[in-house]
């Protein structure tokens, strides 16, 4: 499949500033499915409200652009009425970690089948650089002018103890890793989640002394640390930048029955 | 499954259930709320075997959105909720009807503010269904009085919900909802089903014309289905900035119910033509229909639709009627709409009972309010 077979050309340009995540993102999602050689047709796609939950608009196929928070909830109820459709989520650290937690947290542990995409830029993007759940602590936002007095969230760490079948969390900088873990979550029966850390040099590299994106992309290459490497609970607990260090990889791969196969609906999809 | 013709004694929020197995719901998602919650456990019974789906989910944002999501999935979705739970959902109210998404919400209405009164009646969320969420929109909304009608308009709620792409809410109460009583359900049923996109069918839904309401692009069958409760243009292309598509869009979106008023609104009219008519609806309307079999000086407009407001039947017995008590479980809601209409019909003479607290005006308290009035 060519790009403009995935991404809708006549919705080009998008929203997403020069140097954005979003769009490293949207190579490694596109090159995941197109890999798989998935059906399109039968994918339908979800967002919630941000930057990074606009992108199911751009492609071509059905998409549910939803509420803040909810993506999550929006895309149970579409997958168990329409079990024959494979259902992609796209959100952002503020959508999924802040205001749809409890959706994020009994997704994992309902575990109806669908991928979840979450790009976790650290920062409220689309409505101008606040402080979100994942902002590492004594970073700089426009509502943390003093630097964030509170820790961030471990979003992978909590997908893992709520009970997702998969868990990966890489950076924009390890596109060859994230394209792998995409392909797998797409093939994985269940909840799979997958977090990237992402730049967003707008709204959060400027406040930081990283104005351009490579500095970030910098950032995350010496901040990253392997999963393997580092297994040890306080330091997977903390993660993001408590340490200082952005623990990635694949933190669980496992095939708990999915829900859909707990209720039967899979056989009148 | 749909309720097999016969004769049923049944509780309220149980005919619930049995109209909306009848519609055709496949899809239910609810939270436990008092005195609502029969209807959960109802459907987690009655969807079994179905190819329906029954969920329980964290809270009542979760299923209002699930239930959305379910919709653009092709299947008839519902939920069922009371006060604190029907606050949560309003956001993903605006964004249906923004989006167009048919769906039914019940409201089996509980007093409040807050926590209030868990398992007493009330008819305090009337506003709220219409006004509760930001921005201009327009909703349908039923409100049944018996256990029969707990069947019946929750079957007219799926029906108009399909037909106009439209949330619809039956707004019932903890009196209709824990009543029990005689449902009667016969052979036919009429069933209405959305216009779907590219589909063609001689169906009710489908002879509403195409500019008020747009045939529904069902997901996973090839539409490339653009959905979002951002202003949107025509071909679904996010345009929030533009003034023009969000008049245009707006404006449709309340037109398609408002100039189609005369097909959605069903009232009852007890001895029409009396000097003084009660208008009344719901449990609430129970007191003043005893009141007007028996005594021939009295009628009453019985609303069995609330949302869009019935405008025609309330002009009609205003400019017939010397006075008219309004008789509602709140503090005067719907007072204010059915006042500025029947003044606009000539009757100045507009008065109300409002009783709060759980238990709806008796006859008596109905007399003694009309012999205050001097109508009796
Ligand atoms: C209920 C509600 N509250 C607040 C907003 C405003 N809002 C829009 S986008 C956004 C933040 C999105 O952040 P994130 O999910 O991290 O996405 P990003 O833009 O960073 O990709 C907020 C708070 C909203 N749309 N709805
Ligand atoms: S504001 Fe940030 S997240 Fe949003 S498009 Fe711009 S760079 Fe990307
Ligand atoms: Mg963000």
């Amino acid at each position: 499949m060519e790009i403009f077979d995935f991404y809708r050309k006549d919705r080009w340009p998008h929203v997403f500033c020069p140097g954005c995540g979003n769009g490293t993102v949207m190579n490694c999602f596109y090159r995941a499915f197109s890999e798989l050689d998935l059906p399109l047709e039968r994918t339908a796609f979800v967002g919630g409200i941000g930057c990074s939950s606009r992108i199911p608009l751009y492609i071509s196929s059905d998409a549910l652009h939803t509420t803040h928070g909810r993506a999550i909830a929006f895309a149970t109820g579409l997958r168990l009425s329409k079990p024959d459709l494979k259902v992609v989520v796209f959100t952002g650290d503020g959508d999924l970690g802040a205001i749809g937690g409890n959706h994020f947290i009994n997704g994992c542990r309902r575990n109806v089948d669908m991928t979840v995409i979450c790009i976790n830029n650290n920062i409220y993007g689309m409505t101008g650089g606040q402080a979100s759940i994942t902002t590492p602590h004594d970073f700089l936002s426009t509502t943390t002018p003093f630097g964030n007095k509170e820790y961030p969230f471990d979003l992978a760490e909590l997908a893992v103890a709520a009970g997702a079948n998969y868990v990966a969390r890489w950076t924009t900088r390890h596109v060859h890793e994230l394209t792998k873990s995409i392909k797998t979550a797409l093939q994985k029966k269940g909840f799979a989640f997958v977090e990237v850390i992402s730049q967003c040099p707008t709204n959060f590299g400027r406040r930081n002394k990283m104005a351009d994106p490579t500095q970030m992309l910098e950032w995350f290459k010496e901040s990253s640390v392997r999963r393997d490497k580092v297994r040890t609970a306080a330091v997977d607990h903390f993660d993001l930048n408590m340490a200082g260090q952005i623990t990635i990889g694949e933190f669980v791969d496992r095939n708990r029955e999915c829900y859909e196969e707990l209720i039967g609906v899979e056989k009148h999809g | 499954m749909r309720t097999p013709r016969g004769e049923y004694f049944l509780q309220g929020n149980e005919a619930c259930v049995e109209g909306a197995m009848s519609s055709g719901v496949r899809f239910f998602a609810g939270y436990p709320i008092t005195p609502s919650t029969e209807i959960a456990e109802g459907l987690a019974q009655r969807l079994k075997g179905t190819n329906g789906v029954f969920l329980q989910m964290e809270d009542e944002i979760a299923c209002i959105s699930a239930i959305i999501g379910a919709s653009w999935g092709g299947t008839k979705s519902m939920t069922a909720t009371s006060g604190p739970g029907f606050s949560l959902m309003q956001e993903a109210i605006g964004y249906a009807a923004m989006s167009e998404t048919p769906i039914v919400i019940v409201n089996v209405m509980r007093g409040g503010p807050s926590t209030g009164q868990p398992t007493r009646a009330s008819q305090g969320d009337v506003m709220q269904t219409k006004y509760g969420s930001h921005g201009d929109y327009q909703v349908i909304a039923f409100a049944p009085a018996s256990v029969q009608e707990m069947f019946d308009l929750t079957i007219e709620s799926f029906n108009y919900a399909e037909k106009y792409r439209v949330p619809a809410f039956l707004l019932s109460d903890a009196e209709v909802g824990h009543m029990r009583g005689l449902l009667s359900v016969p052979e036919q049923l009429k069933i209405v089903d959305r216009k779907e996109k590219g589909l063609k069918r001689a169906d009710e839904a489908y002879d509403v014309p195409d500019d008020l309401v747009h045939p529904f692009p069902t997901f996973g069958k090839g539409h490339k289905a653009m959905v979002t409760g951002m202003t949107h243009a025509e071909d679904s292309r996010i345009e929030p900035e533009d003034v023009k598509t969000h008049q245009e869009l707006v404006k449709r979106l309340s037109e398609k119910i408002l100039k189609n008023r005369k097909d959605i609104n069903k009232w009852e009219l007890v001895s029409p033509g009396s000097k003084t008519m009660i208008i009344s609806y719901g449990s609430a309307a129970l007191g003043p229909k005893e009141v007007a079999a028996k005594d021939e000086r009295v009628g009453l407009l019985r609303l069995k639709s609330l949302w869009p407001l019935p405008e025609e039947p309330i002009y009609e017995v205003a400019n017939q009627c010397e006075r008219i008590l309004v008789c509602e479980m709140n503090l005067g809601m719907m007072y204010w709409p059915i006042k500025r209409v029947a003044l606009e019909a000539g009757c100045k003479k507009v008065e109300l009972l409002s009783k709060i607290g759980g238990e709806p005006p008796t006859p008596s308290d109905v007399r003694h309010k009309l012999r205050g009035m001097g109508a009796i």
